[in-house]
């Protein structure tokens, strides 16, 4: 057991450091100038505890350090977001998610090639695209999965923390999971390429088009916004409950999964995949809250009070005498 | 997901054309030189140019705009010339050389016009005027090609239809357009053929044992060439035991082994297998004989390894006998008969090359013996003729033996000077160079029992041999019972040069042997893995020519020193398949009794240490990881850095933008709402 004062004394330290991480615009200092003069605390310089120095000193329990600690606490967990560690994990958890769909979906696909006709190409081809929609409709049950999986968690985490809120925002988890999904089918499908376009020879020697990495590495690009974007859109949707949008994500998986069988006809596939990407693309803005004014505001602005007050506001700190 | 290309490695496939078919050119070394080709560790590439005519070489040379090329040359421009032009350049990243079909007329040799010279008997000191083929040119076609050294990897297309491939795939995209350049994405080819060894025997052997010494995991980096020689004896001798210094033999002998500019590429019609098959027959001929046993001298009958690369298997037994550690010394050798080069008669003139310094000495014993060889010639199709006086010895074992002692002896060829085979140690050394013709639509059954012109004509050569040898071992009947069979010979060659895997290779060889009949065309080249295919088929067909089926039981001839009478030391027993039954699918198996043995065929050098010695052959072979071939389609430089400056900027952009959004993330995305409310 420390001594007392000890006690404090490491508590205000803890607090300064607290305070000190914080923006210095973001502090409201408020100390009585004229007890500085004779008063054993220290100045902080930073942020606001809002306390009388005398009080300090007085507060056996430390109490009042306490209440400054929790009160920084909630400062910083309102960015908590921008936090990395809880976003990765949560991206991490996604991309097995989508690992496990593809496996789902090729174990599927092994298994009929196997029980048919291998000779009959005009049936292995039919398999193939049946192997390539059941996988979109796999990917899609996946995440839904995911999505339910994380409002459980948001609900569980809700219930633990303090003030009733979870430090996760359903909005960015959608984004992040609709990224790392994106990410990890892009990484799958282009890593195959990647590794043998590092030799000297380029595709064509048999007819085929010699634009083929460069196409991929597009329709890669494609592939990872759309799954951002569909994210967005279906955990909002799902949270809306407006199941018409959940529809149309899946038949426009379905449409962009079908348009890659016309390659090697790479206008006819490429182009439609980024109209669909541009138009998912302004789907989701609008989704998740944007709209043509804020873009202006944002072009146009160097204004930084909004945000600020709009941050102070959210301090509702409940002192405790 | 998107399957947008099929299956796993099928990006790979659609990139690549594997040549499979195709022979490296490798690095070899001796005392004090590298010969041979080398490529860079992660292979060479270059764009391909067909070069079938000399014009076209100036578009490699010069005019192309695409260097460095890679070039598919035909057959009949791979000379000197030629070769010594590409060789200055650093346009040329590699070549690819396609067989001329037929044989180009002009004959072929990248082998040296002076064979095995500084290793022979002729020197400075031991007749100076033979030394260097002063007198005699022996090989006026050979352009020494293979003993140079390239710096660029040189590969022949053995298959004509991947040729084909190429030359499309060249006609496709390579053919230059109006006298301009041909436009991206061009065909090109890459050669994988690094060696590891460098400079000469010397270094790669001092660079072995620091390995051996230093390393935990040692890495060699170049094998000496070596194998196993043959021989064995017409009466059965204790090859365990000296023999009697007052026992006298008759060495007869051959060279079992070729090369040619390309790694293990080596058919060896002419070169090698004319003169080893002839002496099986004669073998054969002579133990069918009635009254072999009365003979009072021994026959040695004798098939060199390695006699291509200086005499390394002759050189190796002359070094055994001086050091008593083979049963033999050379003072039991009486006299000494060589086969070379028999099957390209002119008429039916069968050479004796003499040695001219020695026949001075030897006046007598030469005497007797050509006395011998002429009597017995009489009634075979042959006329045995001395050459002339002046004349030094062709490059053969014999030489060797003429360097430790002197004894008498004679080298028989169809070559009266130079010789008869335009194509001395190259690929084009096949069956149509010794004039092997078989008539159409006969099955690979019919085809190994046809007897072939050649096969005649080497049976009367070895006749004549079989007769003279039976004479010169004291032999006193009459000889005419004495034949070689064609039938044998024919098989025999089918079996060399043809198609190893046929029917009675099959039944002649051990049970656990038979993998090593492949249905390719069979190669006579040294390496260092030993035995070779070749030698081993040598020892089982003398073994099946020479010995006797004994009656015993696979337990007992697999392990002659438990049985009784067995006479191990006197006798080689081997378990061979025996032929297929009839109706069956089994083979019934027997117990061959031979004087067959194997002699190790290493160059004395690498026993004694003396990586550069002079006296002995010093020849290695560099080791490799791995050797292969493929074509594709390159893109121009421009593509590729529009490719990745593209690449770059989107990243640059993507990152800035998230930047950006991201900063300015609860301005987009808020509601406008009152501001009492939480933005998030």
């Amino acid at each position: 057991m420390w001594p007392r004062e000890r006690k404090e004394d490491f508590c205000l330290q803890i607090c300064l450091i607290f305070s000190c991480a914080l923006p210095r615009a973001d502090c409201h200092v408020s100390h009585d100038s004229h007890q500085t003069a004779n008063s054993t605390t220290k100045n902080f310089p930073c942020c606001t505890c809002d306390l009388e120095p005398r009080q300090t000193t007085a507060a056996a329990d430390g109490s009042a350090c306490h209440s400054c600690m929790i009160l920084n606490l909630r400062i910083l967990s309102a960015s908590a977001a921008r936090v990395p560690c809880l976003s990765s994990l949560f991206s991490l958890c996604r991309a097995f998610f989508w690992l496990v769909s593809l496996l789902l979906a090729s174990l599927i696909w092994f298994i009929l090639v196997h029980l048919s006709d291998q000779g009959n190409a005009r049936l292995q081809y039919g398999l193939l695209v049946f192997g390539a929609a059941v996988s979109v409709l796999l990917q899609e049950a996946f995440r839904f999965a995911y999505f339910k999986l994380l409002k459980k968690a948001d609900e569980g985490l809700a219930t633990i923390s303090e003030d009733g809120r979870s430090p996760i925002s359903l909005k960015q988890m959608a984004y992040v999971s609709g990224l790392s999904f994106g990410i990890i089918s892009g990484v799958f499908s282009v890593i195959n390429i990647l590794a043998d376009s590092i030799g000297p020879g380029i595709v064509g020697i048999h007819g085929d088009s010699p634009y083929y990495f460069i196409t991929s590495a597009f329709l890669t690009m494609a592939v990872v916004l759309l799954h951002t974007f569909w994210g967005v859109i279906f955990f909002d949707a799902c949270e809306k409950r407006r199941y018409w949008c959940l529809g149309l994500v899946v038949i426009s998986h379905l449409v962009t999964s079908g348009l890659t069988f016309l390659n090697p006809w790479y206008v006819a596939s490429l182009v439609p995949i980024y109209i669909i990407t541009f138009c998912m693309g302004i789907w989701a803005f609008f989704t998740a809250g944007g709209s043509f004014h804020n873009i202006l505001k944002c072009l146009s602005c160097k204004q930084e009070d909004d945000s600020r007050v709009m941050m102070y506001s959210a301090l509702q700190v409940p002192f405790e005498d | 997901g998107f399957f947008s290309s099929c299956e796993g490695n099928s990006v790979e496939r659609k990139i690549y054309i594997p040549l499979n078919k195709t022979a490296p050119c490798v690095r070899l070394l001796n005392a004090t030189h590298q010969i041979g080709c080398q490529s860079s560790i992660s292979g060479d590439t270059g764009v391909i140019h067909v070069v079938e005519k000399e014009e076209d070489l100036n578009w490699v040379l010069a005019d192309g705009p695409h260097p460095p090329y890679m070039i598919l040359l035909d057959g009949n421009l791979f000379n000197r010339l030629v070769m010594q032009q590409l060789k200055g350049t650093s346009r040329v990243s590699g070549l690819a050389v396609s067989i001329a079909k037929p044989n180009p007329p002009q004959g072929f040799s990248p082998g040296l016009k002076c064979p095995n010279d500084g290793f022979g008997v002729y020197s400075k000191d031991y007749g100076p005027q033979y030394a260097h083929c002063n007198r005699t040119v022996w090989n006026p076609v050979g352009s020494g090609l293979s003993y140079e050294d390239f710096d660029f990897p040189i590969f022949l297309l053995e298959d004509a239809n991947e040729t084909q491939v190429i030359k499309q795939c060249y006609q496709d995209h390579n053919v230059p357009t109006d006298g301009s350049g041909p436009e991206y994405p061009l065909c090109a080819m890459q050669l994988f053929s690094h060696m590891h060894a460098v400079t000469s025997t010397v270094t790669c052997m001092r660079r072995n044992s620091i390995q051996n010494t230093f390393s935990i995991n040692p890495e060699t980096v170049c094998d000496p060439l070596l194998d196993y020689n043959v021989w064995s004896t017409l009466h059965p001798i204790n090859s365990s035991e000296k023999v009697d210094p007052k026992k006298e033999f008759i060495m007869v002998a051959t060279r079992i082994d070729s090369h040619s500019f390309f790694w293990n590429i080596a058919p060896g019609a002419e070169s090698a297998v004319s003169s080893f098959v002839t002496h099986l027959a004669a073998a054969e001929a002579l133990h069918k004989a009635s009254d072999v046993h009365l003979l009072q001298r021994n026959i040695m009958f004798t098939f060199f390894q390695g006699e291509t690369f200086d005499y390394i298997g002759s050189s190796r037994m002359v070094y055994d006998m001086e050091k008593d550690k083979f049963p033999l010394r050379l003072e039991n050798i009486h006299s000494f008969v060589e086969l070379n080069q028999v099957a390209l008669r002119n008429g039916s003139i069968l050479w004796m090359h003499t040695d001219p310094v020695s026949r001075l000495n030897k006046k007598l014993h030469i005497q007797n013996k050509k006395g011998g060889t002429v009597n017995s010639s009489v009634g075979a199709n042959v006329t045995l003729q001395e050459v002339g006086f002046s004349q030094s010895l062709p490059p053969s074992s014999f030489q060797r033996f003429l360097r430790a002692r002197h004894i008498p002896g004679v080298v028989l060829t169809d070559h009266q000077a130079s010789f008869q085979n335009r194509y001395y140690q190259s690929m084009y050394d096949t069956p149509e160079n010794i004039r092997m013709q078989y008539p159409e639509g006969l099955s690979p059954e019919e085809t190994l029992e046809y007897v072939t012109d050649t096969a005649k004509s080497l049976a009367e050569v070895a006749t004549v041999v079989a007769r003279a040898l039976y004479r010169l071992a004291g032999g006193a009947n009459d000889t005419s019972a004495i034949q070689a069979d064609p039938k044998t010979i024919t098989q025999m060659l089918y079996g060399f040069l043809i198609k190893m895997n046929n029917s009675w290779f099959q039944s002649i060889i051990k049970p656990d042997l038979k993998g090593i009949l492949g249905d390719d065309v069979p190669q006579h080249y040294v390496a260092v893995s030993s035995p070779v295919n070749t030698t081993y088929l040598v020892q089982y067909v003398l073994a099946n020519l020479t010995g006797t089926v004994v009656n015993l039981t696979k337990e007992e001839c697999l392990n002659p020193e438990k049985t009784p009478n067995a006479e191990k030391e006197m006798y080689d027993y081997a378990w061979v398949q025996g032929s297929l039954d009839p109706n069956s699918t089994s083979r019934v198996p027997y117990c061959v009794r031979s004087t067959v043995r194997l002699s190790k065929a290493l160059s004395p050098a690498f026993e004694l240490r003396e990586w550069g010695s002079t006296e002995y052959s010093t020849w290695t072979e560099s080791r490799w990881k791995e050797i292969r071939a493929r074509i594709f389609l390159v893109a121009s430089k421009e593509l590729e850095i529009i490719t990745l400056v593209v690449g770059i900027a989107i990243l640059v952009f993507s990152l800035v933008a998230t930047h950006f959004i991201n900063a300015k993330a609860d301005v987009l995305f808020s509601i406008p709402r009152d501001p009492g409310a939480v933005a998030y």
